[in-house]
């Protein structure tokens, strides 16, 4: 909160400096953005369409924006961006992994044109990347599962074996070690971002394996709803989705893109946007946890405890000693895990994750 | 009480008539709900199914995408007329694609010019290799094509998964699924500087004529039609009926094998988990939205192809969401239906009628 307060305080600033040179023309800077699902799906697309309206709150008489949902990630992501920038959309956010290539390749049709795109890794002369530091939310939460959990197993629901949904596995399992050394994590691949009923699927499975916590790296409100079904504790994602579970959600990983959105939308009014990659954690507040809820005080009080040293940077989640799945020390004890390359190319498990990743 | 009776004689005008009595109902239709959604409906059915083909980029588009349509549409009719019920189209476009990006995926950095027409023809062949499983368990052991087909696009579709995910995932891509991108070789050259229109698009607006002139000049195309319309007198005929399954189902297999493969080296340009937003059930429609002929095939591909390209517009220019484009490709498959019905039946009141048992 106390970073948005300054980020507005300096927005404003800006802005009142640039009003008077900026009133005089008459057309409003429109920024697009490319969604994956529904912004009613209440997580992920929910997150970025909530940080638009900010946009639209902060700075609605300058700027318009526009979005186009449910865009699959292939030849119909290219067509969709690049439809936004004919008409005139000159900043666009592209909210999914696998619209990286179709982003860099409007971006070179439309060189004026901006163009963000979220959690990928190749930037171009206007292709900036962006990305949140989700694994610092799941080091929280593994160490909530674990003090919450009977049976010792935790159901993982994952999207795609990609180094940020890895990354968020071995996060939570080192979370929930760091508590009880004999924790485990069952993995299920559903290899889609937005599928709700082959994620309600998923976390059945899991349950039915003898998961008593569930957590998720998909879109929707699927995996908690199931999970409430029967009155199995689980995590809400991107969003906080305590509606979904009032009685079962133990706490969520918030994304709060609107910061980022709002700045990147003064900078490119001003003139001084440019690209390259942001991946911003707790501490600048692109990462939130929602209230701790449906566990003892205790727990919540560590839980908080947490989240509170990791946003000091006080404490990282990768901190060895880390070992792999084969038991090789990657991280000596006391390291901290480098964000280049390891953190970032992310494509081993951590001792104790009970799945063998996809190859 | 209300009941069907067939009528005895059908115009052939009524054929015609309804798919365009559909669409004028469906824009009907569409301008009350976008008045109950508070839009202005004349521009919001503009921004829908005129802007598209406003601009060049629009026109482009709607020809990439009504390619594959009328392809796969094409064969389907093919298989409809003569009573083949293959619903597996978009199984078939799926193993074209895969067995046809096979050399592509191989010989990742091959500049040999061999290597598309390979594919094309490895394209074909893969639909036709799909289709021929229910061709062969129908003739075989009269199992139902529907069934068969329709259950083989699971088949196809987690195949298509595994292999972009194991065995042909790219080893640079950061785990995420999908194959290399294809070499410049592989791929169908576009036609103008700018634009998404590519070699397959032509083909595919090519092959309706091709069709047209098969189903109506040739003794293969009398022969489909007897058989579809008169099974019984088409045996009498001589007319073998194992040898037209097998025929219209490889047509139909090979033509949605095509668009598969074609789409993948066009505007994809790889393998993905997903190639197809729907094109082998979508087509299903185009097939009898076009009445079951080559030139009304082609039509409807590109009606239908403009509200997939409206959609997104009407997204962007008109805020509408994403779900009126599968609402409205809905809506003119329920009135066409629905029409259909009506000229080859009409409403009689039981009861009244003395003769009725």
């Amino acid at each position: 909160m106390k970073y948005f307060a300054k980020l507005a305080s300096v927005l404003l600033a800006a802005l009142l400096s640039f009003g008077v040179a900026y009133s005089a023309s008459a057309d409003k800077l429109k920024v697009g953005f490319i969604y994956i699902g529904p912004p009613g799906d209440h997580g992920w697309t929910y997150a970025h369409d909530q940080a638009r309206l900010m946009i639209d709150n902060m700075l609605g008489d300058h700027v318009e924006t526009t979005y186009v949902e449910g865009v699959p990630e292939g030849p119909d992501a290219e067509r969709a961006i690049a439809k936004l920038a004919e008409t005139g959309h000159k900043l666009i956010f592209t909210t999914s992994f696998g619209y990286m290539e179709p982003t860099l390749k409007v971006a070179k049709r439309f060189p004026d044109v901006k163009f963000e795109h979220a959690t990928g890794y190749k930037q171009a002369d206007n292709v900036a990347t962006y990305s949140a530091r989700f694994y610092e939310g799941r080091y929280v939460q593994g160490q909530i599962a674990a003090k919450i959990s009977k049976s010792g197993v935790i159901g993982y629901i994952a999207s795609f074996p990609i180094p940020e949904v890895v990354r968020g596995i071995n996060a939570f399992m080192l979370g929930a070690q760091s508590i009880n050394p004999d924790m485990k994590v069952k993995v299920v691949w559903v290899y889609s971002w937005f599928d709700p009923p082959k994620e309600a699927d998923a976390a059945k499975v899991l349950m039915d394996q003898g998961a008593d916590i569930i957590t998720q790296h998909t879109d929707s409100t699927a995996a908690l709803q199931a999970a409430a079904d029967r009155g199995i504790h689980a995590f809400g994602q991107a969003s906080d989705m305590i509606q979904f579970a009032p009685d079962t959600q133990l706490t969520a990983v918030l994304d709060d893109w609107g910061p980022y959105y709002v700045k990147r939308t003064v900078d490119v009014l001003m003139g001084t946007w440019s690209p390259g990659d942001t991946w911003n954690g707790m501490g600048p507040g692109m990462v939130g946890m929602a209230p701790f809820t449906n566990m003892p005080s205790a727990v919540a009080m560590m839980a908080r405890k947490t989240a509170e040293s990791i946003r000091t940077g006080a404490f990282h989640p990768f901190t060895g000693p880390i070992y792999n799945q084969a038991g090789e020390l990657v991280v000596a004890a006391g390291e901290v895990a480098a964000d280049f390359p390891m953190l970032a190319t992310m494509n081993f498990y951590v001792q104790g994750v009970d799945d063998k990743l996809p190859e | 009480m209300l009941a069907l009776e067939a009528r005895a004689t059908q115009s052939a005008s009524a054929a015609w008539l309804s798919p365009l009595l559909a669409m004028a109902l469906t824009g009907l239709t569409g301008a009350a709900i976008f008045l109950a959604m508070g839009k202005a409906p004349g521009i919001a059915l503009y921004i829908y199914f005129i802007e598209p083909l406003t601009s060049w980029s629009g026109l482009s588009e709607v020809a990439v995408k009504a390619g594959p349509l009328i392809l796969i549409g094409i064969g389907l009719s093919v298989g409809f007329r003569a009573g083949i019920w293959n619903i597996g189209a978009e199984g078939q476009f799926i193993a074209g694609a895969v067995l046809g990006s096979a050399p592509a995926v191989v010989f990742y950095d091959s500049t040999n010019l061999l290597i598309l027409p390979t594919m094309l023809v490895l394209g074909v062949l893969g639909g036709m290799a799909w289709a021929a499983i229910p061709a062969l368990l129908k003739t075989r052991f009269n199992a139902n094509e529907i069934l068969v087909s329709l259950m083989l696009v699971y088949v196809a579709e987690l195949l298509l998964v595994h292999l972009v995910q194991g065995p042909w995932r790219n080893p640079q891509g950061w785990g995420f699924p999908g194959t290399r991108m294809f070499p410049d070789a592989a791929l169908l050259p576009m036609l103008f500087p700018g634009y998404r229109v590519h070699l397959g698009t032509l083909i595919a607006l090519l092959i309706p004529l091709l069709a047209w002139f098969v189903l109506t000049k040739s003794r293969f195309g009398f022969k489909v039609r007897v058989f579809g319309s008169a099974p019984l007198a088409a045996r009498h005929a001589g007319i073998n009926n194992p040898r037209m399954i097998w025929a219209t189902l490889l047509i139909g297999g090979g033509l949605a094998g095509l668009a598969g493969i074609m789409e993948a080296a066009s505007t994809i340009g790889q393998l993905m988990p997903k190639i197809s937003p729907g094109y082998g059930f979508t087509a299903i429609i185009v097939a009898f939205l076009g009445r079951l002929h080559p030139v009304g095939v082609a039509l409807a591909g590109t009606a239908i192809a403009v509200t997939y390209i409206g959609g997104e517009g009407a997204q962007i220019s008109a805020g509408l969401p994403k779900a009126v484009t599968g609402l409205f490709q809905g809506i003119i498959l329920f009135y066409l239906l629905a029409f259909d019905l009506l000229t080859r039946y009409r409403l009689t009141r039981i009861g009244n009628k003395v003769s009725a048992t």
